[in-house]
Formats: structure tokens, sequence, C-alpha cells
């Protein structure tokens, strides 16, 4: 029993857990799922579709808090790719073909994995702190993404980008799937090759891993470009889920939703070690949390109010100090070695 | 670090920091002046390209406009001088304002309704600072709570913007201290350079401030010589609370109203105000100064696009991204060189 408490994916789970069923107090049907029009249907699948942008881009954002990194930008690459997706899709001669859209999809994707060599470029080989590195393109990214725009409100017609976001494949949301597909071969690439070790090394203490044969530098580049990526895809989604590019409202605040998706997973901001289980389920009680407030009748704006508790509450949980006030169970549950390992806990 | 050089000179260098330190204040100077430079570039370029930019009341109503921004990144600069980071500031505006407008609109005097929104925001900050230190949360993440659960506040107070009428407000708001004809600055103007004032002798001669700089350079050190660092830590997280609910109030003054989704993104531009005024990110170099100069800059961005007219507002966040990053990698080459 104490084991299972002492999991750190135990507290996230039960606040996720709690959350669903207090769902059910004020909503009978949440737990229903029903086909319709041959895909299926229900608040829970709703979750699964509206976690999509969030946990990709906690995924991405999960890799760099594990080198000890943090990407801000995130946020400002959805809105540039949703936008140049969308300004090159309105150019298109047709835009119901899929090819083309395809070309477009890649283009977009291709500019995200230049901006993420650039995040990597400032972090790895200038050297500069990554929160300070990632605050460049979060501010100017904008900016960009109002530049592609012309600062207009682009909205398309185009039945193959809107199956990204919006559409069913076997009934299930392609966006869940992307996500599925993302987190999985993340998984694979992570815990099945030596790469998840390298992370965590780098994060550990790049000098060291340096000296012990791990090309450092081309991990932490490597990194941005993941998250970006990732951040890239979910931007596509975000904008083809709603058929258009608003570059104000795009991605806004994901950066931090995603970091809390993290921290909340378990993963230490200090770097060193990482749970893609542990921010997958954090990003689904993120959005979970937003259901629920607007299924529970409480007005939507309070959902940051309600937000903010939670946090407070699992960090609280998360903290070793506060545990070990609290309960006085001091020393049981922190890890030796640096007198940083509480903060990691 | 032996390195023996004649120092040019330093400007007000404290001779009582012994030798060591001699060629330090030297290179933390450079970010400062850097940017003062560019400041007097951008002057330039803006006066010789627009006519009457060269007018008193343009420049000091960069002053006029920024005076909020420029208390917030006061406090900014403590809590970066730390290492840390405060991401509630703009949150806090929002809640300050729409707790100010909704009392005052309530029929609550102005003299209760002051004293109570400067100590909502000034304890929100140091129940943050106490959570980053007694719990080792990340300050991140603690403001990043801490700005939660302000705006969440703020939009369960009210969701609607706020007039405010109160007479003492209105009164405040429209004080001008005038200079020439049609010269001017507003009583935000006043405060803002009280607390700049107020701010920079407490960080250069106190034993307060002292320790700032001493836990921004390290932290552990610092414990270990025997600094007050919790105490100092929490402090600083306090002060930030303060400025920001204080820069709350200047911003009710300004837009006579209060309204929860005032304030929006204004953490960034705090930020970027004191990365770009030469404030070293990681802690332990910068002066209240450069904030100040940092403030002006993006102000001065903001006025140049503004004269410039076909240039739309998204090119200030391209700029400042740019500025950013000159400044950044500028820093970065100073610390090099310095060690």
């Amino acid at each position: 029993m104490t084991n299972l408490v002492r999991h750190r994916l135990f507290w996230p789970t039960v606040v996720l857990v709690v959350l669903l069923v207090s769902n059910l107090i004020f909503s009978d049907n949440f737990f229903r799922i029903t086909l319709q029009d041959g895909h299926l249907y229900g608040s829970l699948i709703d979750i699964l579709r509206r976690s999509a942008p969030l946990v990709l881009v906690a995924l991405g954002m999960t890799l760099v808090i594990s080198t000890g990194g943090i990407d801000l930008s995130v946020g400002s690459v959805m809105a540039i790719s949703g936008a140049l997706a969308c300004l090159l899709i309105g150019d298109l001669s047709n835009p119901d073909a899929v090819g083309p859209v395809l070309l477009v999809i890649g283009a977009a994707i291709a500019l995200c994995l230049v901006f993420g060599l650039w995040n990597g470029f400032l972090v790895a080989v200038l050297g500069i702190q990554p929160i300070i590195a990632t605050l460049i393109l979060m501010v100017a990214g904008r900016g960009v993404a109002q530049l592609i725009t012309d600062g207009q409100i682009l909205n398309v017609h185009s039945a193959p980008y809107r199956v990204i976001g919006a559409g069913y494949f076997l009934g299930v949301p392609v966006s869940f799937l992307i996500a599925a597909v993302a987190v999985g071969l993340t998984v694979a690439l992570t815990r099945r090759t030596a790469l998840g070790l390298l992370l965590e090394s780098v994060g550990g203490s790049p000098t060291a891993s340096r000296l012990a044969g791990i090309r450092a530098r081309r991990i932490t580049i490597m990194v941005y470009v993941f998250a970006a990526a990732f951040a890239g895809v979910a931007g596509l989604i975000y904008s083809s889920d709603v058929s258009s590019a608003d570059s104000n409202a795009a991605g806004n605040l994901i950066e931090l939703n995603a970091i809390l998706a993290v921290v909340l997973g378990g993963t230490a901001l200090t770097g060193g070690r990482f749970s893609i289980a542990g921010s997958v389920l954090g990003a689904v009680i993120i959005t979970t949390l937003d259901i629920t407030a607007v299924s529970v009748g409480v007005p939507v704006e309070t959902t940051l109010l309600f937000k903010a508790v939670v946090v407070i509450i699992l960090c609280l949980a998360q903290s070793a100090t506060f545990r070990a006030k609290v309960f006085g169970r001091f020393g049981s549950g922190s890890r030796s070695g640096s007198p940083r390992a509480e903060v990691a806990a | 670090m032996t390195v023996v050089t004649t120092p040019p000179t330093p400007q007000r260098n404290r001779s009582l920091l012994g030798g060591r330190r001699v060629y330090r204040p030297n290179t933390k100077h450079i970010p400062v002046l850097a940017t003062l430079a560019l400041l007097i570039v951008m002057y330039s370029i803006g006066v010789y390209n627009y006519d009457s930019f060269g007018d008193t009341q343009v420049f000091l109503n960069i002053f006029v406009d920024n005076a909020f921004l420029l208390v917030v990144a006061v406090g900014m600069t403590f809590v970066i001088l730390t290492g840390g980071i405060d991401l509630s500031v703009g949150a806090v505006i929002a809640l300050t304002t729409t707790v100010a407008a909704t009392l005052l609109t309530a029929g609550w005097p102005a003299g209760v309704v002051l004293p109570l929104v400067l100590l909502i925001g000034t304890v929100l900050g140091l129940g943050m600072g106490a959570v980053i230190h007694f719990f080792k949360v990340e300050p991140f993440i603690a403001t990043l709570a801490g700005m939660f659960l302000a705006r969440g506040l703020a939009l369960l107070i009210n969701r609607n913007s706020i007039p405010i009428t109160n007479d003492f407000w209105t009164q405040m708001a429209q004080k001008r201290f005038r200079f020439d004809d049609g010269v001017f600055i507003s009583l935000n103007v006043v405060i803002a350079a009280v607390v700049v004032l107020i701010a920079a002798l407490v960080l250069a001669w106190t034993r307060f401030g002292r320790n700032v700089y001493a836990i921004g350079g390290n932290a552990d050190s610092a414990l270990l010589m025997g600094l007050p660092v919790g105490r100092t830590r929490i402090a600083v997280y306090t002060l930030s609370g303060f400025c920001a609910s204080l820069g709350g109030v200047l911003y009710s003054f300004y837009t006579s109203s209060g309204y929860s989704l005032h304030g929006q993104g204004l953490e960034l531009d705090a930020i970027a105000a004191v990365v770009i005024g030469g404030v070293l990110l990681t802690g332990g170099s910068g002066y209240v100064l450069g904030t100040v100069l940092g403030v002006l800059v993006l102000g001065l961005i903001q006025t140049i696009i503004t004269f410039q007219g076909d240039l739309n507002s998204w090119w200030t966040r391209i700029v400042v991204g740019i500025l950013l990053f000159a400044f950044i990698v500028l820093q970065r080459l100073v610390t090099r060189k310095a060690k």
C-alpha cells in the first residue's frame, strides 16, 4: 500500500479519478459512449480529442525538461505552424486535393523544425539559459505568426486539412490517433533504445555526460527540434479543428499548461529524469479540468481558479519537504545525493 | 581570476569592496551602457525621421504611458536578481484593478480601498515566496499557480470591465505636473520615479540589497556565509507582489477602469524590460537603472511604430524579440569574458 501511495503517478491518478467521478455527480451520462454517424461520441471521447494538442506539446516539453531545459516558445510555434498552413492552403487552387495539403503540412512542420533548431542552437551552442533562449521566440514568434497572416484570422475550407483536427478514423478521433502514435513513438525511442538514458544523463550533468562520451550538445539540440515539431503538429490540429488560423488564440498559455502537465506528471524541472506516462496523464488532467468546469456549471473563467488550487495541492503533495513537515515522515522518501535531491522528489 | 588590469576609472566604483572587485563593475556596466547607447540611437533615428518626435512631451509620454510597467519591472528586477522569476505580476494587476473598481463602485472610501488592494498583492507575493522557500517549489511553478489564482479570482469577482468614477481616483488620474506650456507628467510618473529611487537606494546601499545580489550569485555560498537566504528570498517575492499591486493601482489611474483581463502578457514585458536593461537572468548582476532604460526602450519602440504609422503592432513583438536576442548574446559574451 505504501509503495502504491509513494509511486509518483499515484497522486496525479487520484486527481484524475476524482475529477472524472465528480463529473458523474453533475452529469449522469458522463461515462456513456455512443456511436453516432459512424464515430464514437461522448464526454470521454471529447476529453481524448481535446487533450491531443496539449499531450503533444507536453510530450516535447517532457523531453526538453528531462535535459534540464525548458521551452517557452511552443505556443508561438503552434501559432506559426497553423498560420503558415492556413496561408498556403488558402493559396491552393484546389484545397480539397490530398496531395497539396500534405505538402503544405510538410512545409509547416519543416518551418517548425527550423525554429526548433534555432532554440537548440541558442541553448546548446551559445550556452544561453533555456528559459531565456526560448523566451526570445516566445515573444517574437507570435509577431511572426501575425506577420504571416497579416494580422487577420485566416479561414480555410479544406476537407483533407479538416481531418487532422476534427476527423475520425474507424470511429476514433484522428487527433487522438496522432497523439497516440507520437506518444508510442517517443516511448519506444526513449525506453527501448539508449536515448532515454542519454537524455537523463545530459539532464543530470551535461559536463559529466560529455566527459563520458555522450554528445550532449547534439542531444540538447535534438530535444528542442522534437519539441518544436510536436508543437507544430499540435498547431496544425488546433487550426484544423477550428478551420482557421488565429495568431493570438492558437497555443495561448499552452506553454504554461504543458509545463504544468509535465510537473503534475512527476517530472522535476531540474531535469535528469522524466516520465512520459506522467506527462500524458498531466495533460489529460488539465483538459479534464477544463471540461469538468464547464460540465459542473462553474463559469468558464473560474477554471483558472480551479487550476490554481489543483496546482497548489499537487505541488505541495509532490514537495518532499511539505510531506515531511505535514506527515512527519522526514527522510523516508527523499533521494540521497546532492542537497537539491529534495527538489527533484 | 587574478587578471590585473588597470581599470579605466569605473564610474562611482565602490572602493570599499576591495581589489578583486575593481574590474568587475566595468564588465557589469557594459549591458547597461549598451542599452543606453541603443536608447540614444533609437531616439536619434526617431528625431531624424519624424516631425515633432523631438518634442519634450513625446519623450515624457513614454514615462506617462509606461509608469505602471516601470513599477512592476522594478519589483521583477529584485526577483530576477535572486535568480528567480515572477510570472504572476500581470495577473496581480488584473486582480488589483478589479478589486479596486468593484469596491469603489460599492461605495467603499478610497482611503480603505487603496491600502487594501496593495495589501492583497503583497500578501499574495508573501504566500508565493513562502511556498518557494519552505516547500522548495520551483519559482516558475509557484508563481504560475499565483498567476492562475490571481487571474481566476479577478474573473470570479467580475468578468466585465468596470469604470471607476470615484472622486479620489479621478483626481489622481487627472493630476498633472506642468513644467511648461503643454509639457507635463502625470502623478503616475512621480510615483514610479519615487519607487525607482527607493529601489535603487535599497539595492545599492542596504544589507538587504547586498543579500539579494549574494543569493543571485550563489545561494549555497550565501547560506554558508550565514546570510538570511530564506528571509531575503521571501522578501523579494513580497516586494514584487507589492510592486505589482502598486502597478495595478497606477494602471487603474491610467485607464480609470478595473478589468480582469488587464495586464495580459505584462509579465513578459516586465521580464523583457529587465533583460534588455542588462540584468542577468541567472541572477546576481544588474541595476535598477538598467531596468528603467529597458522600459524606456520598450516604450520607444512603441512610439516609433506609432509615428511610422504604416507598421503594424506585431512588429513591436518582433523587434522586442530581436532586441532580447541581441542583449542576451551580449550578456553571454560579457559574462564569458568576466570568467
